[in-house]
């Protein structure tokens, strides 16, 4: 089963990606390193990225026929998508487990979404 | 005077979470069917809801829906035609005519249900979830996630069994001598996984468990009653309070997680350390050391060794090399090699490691010691790495951060 784990970061956190080369952001990349790491070795992982802070997004709609973009940061939440996995897991439990483990579980939150099967895909 | 409905339903709801249990061991043993006994309690329930409201709450609920919920049991079997229903129906009308109050019994009727659970004609991997189910009440999803298998697959399967239990005419008494010590080891391992199921639940957020463990430490100590001469029974018991002793000093005021060795021991409860102290005392007079006994002789060690202010760690690993030629499990080989490294055997720990590394998988506790005996080895790329999966494999921030700073501490060292 394929899941998908949505890592909403805080403020700071989201800060500290203009902090490259320094103490502080090696902390703070570590554990996100272990996890990846530990994603890959347990062989669960499918692919991911992380994303530049909520000051990068654009909102885009077309209404009447007329685009509309806003630049962001779009709705005032105090946490924000930073990131995402795509995970193969056995089930939703083992899904929730690693879900638990990602380092925002502890700072912001980690959202966790079922990816959609296609034609006896699991 | 009558009361209110919402009085009423909060009352029945209230029972219904805290004693559906008991309520259900009484009934199962006196219709000797627990398919049966359920179906006559959910309709109890469901007359105290209608009832109550317009005639008041009755002094005593929980008699009151045990009551009402025998004289249904009463009249379905007395419809019943078939020959085998019409001797417990006559016993029961014997019974319930001989009987005062439902409340004296109960005690022994949970252990009573406890044996039924684990008679040798129901499948042994059904004793401990028909016990969690018919003598504590928890349902087929909380059952199913403790047993890794899905809620509708673990009703299923309680199914089966309860009807196993109406079909094979399994007597409801407490085994004869002979057939209790069969019987006594799968009570003892549902007892224990009631308690390590109410323990996870413990700091879990709105699992429903709560209050599990102390249903198994009543337990527990029922059987250590009735069984005094039973040494498996006593260790396990000492077992739980050694665990229980420790309840309030594992969590930090804000909720994070504190090991053993830097728990404040003011915060133990020594009675229940002394409790199982004796109690681990009386079994050993036996001389028969099993997995319970050795489980609590560890934990025994570990908090002697923290007042002491000196971890006896040769004993320690002694008591799991023994542990394991008994019960072998992932956790006891990892506490075994943790034992090893701790003792400076580095060499050793990483060959016990070795033996369980196709099992490991994502089981934390055997990267984060692997990590560990790596480092003392000198094999400083493998430890990062072992490193990374303990920390990757961690739900707690304070457990990730402790394990980081090992881990940037390796840089320096090589």
């Amino acid at each position: 089963m394929k899941y998908m784990i949505l890592v909403a970061e805080t403020e700071k956190e989201f800060a500290m990606r203009n902090e490259a080369g320094t103490a502080a952001f090696e902390a703070f990349m570590a554990p996100w390193f272990a996890y990846s790491s530990a994603l890959a070795q347990a062989g669960v992982i499918l692919g991911g990225q992380a994303l530049m802070g909520p000051e990068t997004a654009t909102t885009v709609r077309i209404r009447d026929g007329k685009r509309i973009v806003e630049d962001g940061p779009y709705a005032d939440a105090k946490e924000q998508l930073g990131g995402f996995f795509v995970i193969d897991v056995p089930d939703a439990d083992t899904a929730r487990d690693w879900a638990a483990k990602a380092p925002t579980s502890s700072s912001g939150h980690t959202d966790l979404r079922k990816v959609m099967p296609f034609d006896g895909e699991a | 005077m009558p009361g209110d409905t919402q009085e009423s339903h909060a009352l029945a709801e209230g029972i219904a979470r805290t004693s559906y249990g008991k309520l259900l061991a009484i009934l199962s043993v006196r219709l000797r069917d627990v398919s049966a006994a359920e179906e006559a309690l959910s309709a109890a329930f469901e007359q105290a809801l209608k009832s109550w409201p317009g005639n008041g709450i009755p002094g005593n609920p929980e008699g009151w829906l045990v009551q009402v919920a025998r004289n249904r049991g009463v009249d379905r079997l007395r419809r019943q035609t078939v020959r085998d229903r019409i001797e417990p129906a006559l016993a029961l009308l014997a019974e319930e005519a001989a009987e005062t109050n439902p409340d004296e019994l109960f005690t022994d009727d949970r252990l009573k249900l406890l044996f039924v659970c684990a008679h040798p004609a129901i499948d042994p991997a059904m004793h401990t979830p028909l016990m969690l189910q018919s003598v504590l009440g928890l349902d087929a999803a909380r059952i199913g996630s403790a047993f890794l298998v899905s809620p509708s697959a673990m009703g299923q399967r309680l199914v089966r069994a309860k009807t196993k239990i109406r079909q094979a005419g399994i007597s409801f008494e407490i085994p004869e001598r002979e057939h209790l010590n069969e019987r006594v080891e799968a009570v003892l391992a549902a007892i224990y996984a009631a308690y390590g199921t109410g323990w996870d639940g413990d700091h879990g957020a709105d699992t429903g468990t709560a209050g599990l463990a102390d249903e198994a430490l009543f337990l527990g100590d029922l059987l250590c009653s009735l069984l005094p001469s039973a040494p498996e029974a006593l260790g396990l018991m000492a077992l739980m309070l050694y665990t229980t002793s420790r309840r309030d000093a594992r969590r930090s005021t804000q909720g994070a997680y504190i090991p053993l060795d830097r728990q404040d021991t003011g915060r133990w409860n020594r009675s229940m350390i002394s409790r199982a102290e004796r109690l681990l005392i009386e079994a050993a007079a036996f001389d028969k050391p099993e997995r319970y006994q050795l489980e609590a002789a560890i934990q025994s060690a570990h908090v002697k060794g923290r007042l002491a202010g000196r971890p006896n760690w040769p004993a320690i690993e002694m008591l799991y090399a023994r542990l394991l030629e008994l019960a072998p499990s992932l956790g006891a080989f990892v506490s075994h090699a943790s034992a090893l490294a701790q003792m400076g055997r580095h060499e050793d720990a990483l060959a016990r490691l070795e033996a369980v590394a196709g099992e490991a998988g994502t089981y934390q506790p055997y990267w984060a010691v692997r990590a560990y005996c790596l480092r003392q080895a000198g094999r400083n790329a493998e430890a990062g790495k072992a490193y990374d999966m303990a920390i990757g494999l961690s739900e707690d921030a304070s457990v990730k951060a402790f394990l980081g700073g090992e881990k940037a501490s390796l840089g320096h060292a090589g």
